[in-house]
């Protein structure tokens, strides 16, 4: 038998999960397609107020964000689940973090990155600033791989029940509301005219904590549910 | 030592001790209270500046303290049942978390009745507030997931995994949601910043901390009991106890 590398399993895997999402173009495009709906509704709900649209336009992307990442984590390990792949992985001789490593990758390039590339148009609609767009896509880009890390987490210790949906917002929300104070604390400080260094180093520390700490529990919770 | 430990940690022997104990932490549970109570209540000056409505935290304190206290237990106890399989401490760990929900909704309801004469508002996004709340949907979650899954052995490890991250979390989530208000603006009437608090108002307070945390382990106790009876219903020892119970 010949044993292949963790590196090799990994980016099999990696492949593997990326495939799936592009011969299922939905799941692609549904969460993109939620997170645009959800900010065209803020300001028919507000009223169009150019003002008021700027001033609250990082926290309604953000929440926005914050929704699409979490109704999308059922992909990460359900169709999995279901077909039984997820046993083999856990039956790989490799750590099993490492792996899930490799899943929620794959999750955030499918998911994440789509999100922070449409998320300056969604900008540009709610008439933020144009320096402050970049800013934007910087917090998405550390904040939304730890959404993904930290959803692994609950959607791991739900995807053995048949309707874990209201439940896991439960188990995800509280968990995320500190990536949501600092990117959107960001942009606001941003456009007084603040530096933002700090908010962008405590991110970028949640995100390397997230890389290291939720792969364990990850692990651990899906062992539970092939339990 | 790991000897004792098995033998008071097995399920039979357990809801034995445990039977002998609980009139006893009833009784010193309400002679806490009763003593805090008097004490919070009469004795205690009015304050200076808040007046009568002070009082409250002698029930609001100590419920905001056990909100956290809970927690960690809940995710020692997890922990505990995780690392070495022992049923009894899974219990605990399952059975606390309806307790500091208990706790955390006091906190906030006595918290918000405090607040209207003091603040003039029911509900401030204050740091403290926010943080408690978020605490309360914890708890929830933790309960929820118990609910959800049907095999209560996997229920009870599932949760203790969730206690787990929620306690490395929870600081993270207290201080950013406290960084989060200070750079916001604050609440403008102080909050309780004197410098030093009366003899007689301290005293009562922490005779009222001891009375919950003796209230936590009594109803905690009878939870544990009937949780481990509803979990051994197929064991010998529960049909002999019923047996006897019947006569």
């Amino acid at each position: 038998m010949i044993k292949s590398s963790l590196a090799r399993v990994f980016f099999a895997l990696l492949k593997r999960d990326l495939l799936l999402a592009f011969r299922h173009r939905s799941e692609l495009f549904n969460p993109l397609l939620f997170f645009v709906l959800v900010v065209t509704l803020f300001p028919l709900g507000t009223g169009a107020d150019t003002k008021l649209l700027q001033a609250i336009a990082p926290g309604i992307i953000w929440v926005a964000a914050l929704l699409a990442a979490m109704l999308s984590l059922d992909t990460i390990f359900r169709s999995d689940f279901e077909d039984g792949s997820l046993e083999l992985l856990l039956l790989n001789p490799h750590p099993t973090s490492i792996l899930v490593l490799a899943k929620v990758l794959a999750h955030w390039l499918i998911t994440g990155l789509p999100l922070m590339i449409i998320a300056p148009l969604l900008a540009l609609f709610l008439g933020m600033d144009q320096e402050l767009i970049g800013l934007l896509v910087v917090t998405l880009f550390l904040g939304t791989p730890v959404l993904s890390l930290i959803g692994a987490v609950a959607i791991a210790l739900t995807v053995g029940l048949k309707r874990g949906g209201i439940l896991l917002s439960l188990l995800v929300l509280p968990f995320y509301v500190p990536v949501l104070i600092f990117a959107t604390n960001a942009i606001e400080m941003a456009m007084s005219g603040l530096p933002v260094t700090a908010q962008l180093w405590i991110l970028g520390s949640f995100l390397l904590l997230a890389i290291t700490l939720t792969p364990w529990p990850t692990a651990a919770a899906l062992k539970l549910s092939l339990s | 030592m790991m000897k004792f430990i098995h033998k008071t940690a097995s399920p039979p022997y357990f809801y034995q001790l445990s039977g002998r104990w609980i009139p006893w932490l009833a009784g010193i549970t309400v002679l806490l209270l009763l003593a805090g109570l008097y004490g919070g209540l009469i004795v205690a000056p009015t304050d200076y500046q808040q007046g009568e409505s002070y009082r409250i935290i002698f029930i609001h304190v100590p419920a905001a303290w056990m909100s956290l206290f809970v927690y960690i237990a809940m995710a020692v106890a997890g922990a505990i049942g995780l690392i070495w399989r022992i049923k009894l401490a899974e219990s605990v760990a399952v059975c606390s978390a309806p307790i500091g929900a208990g706790f955390t909704l006091l906190a906030l309801i006595t918290g918000s009745m405090w607040g209207k004469p003091m603040w003039g508002a029911w509900w401030v996004w204050d740091a403290r507030l926010t943080s408690e709340l978020l605490l309360l949907f914890l708890y929830f979650g933790v309960m929820s997931l118990y609910a959800a899954i049907a095999d209560k052995r996997v229920a009870s490890r599932a949760v203790a995994l969730l206690a787990l991250v929620g306690v490395v979390n929870i600081p993270v989530i207290h201080y950013s949601v406290e960084w989060w208000n200070t750079l916001h603006q604050g609440p403008t009437i102080a909050k309780f910043d004197k410098p030093s608090i009366d003899l007689r108002m301290l005293i009562p307070l922490l005779i009222m901390a001891t009375a919950f945390k003796f209230y936590y382990v009594w109803a905690l106790l009878l939870r544990v009991r009937v949780e481990l009876l509803e979990r051994e219903r197929n064991t010998q020892w529960v049909k002999l106890l019923l047996k006897q119970l019947k006569g």
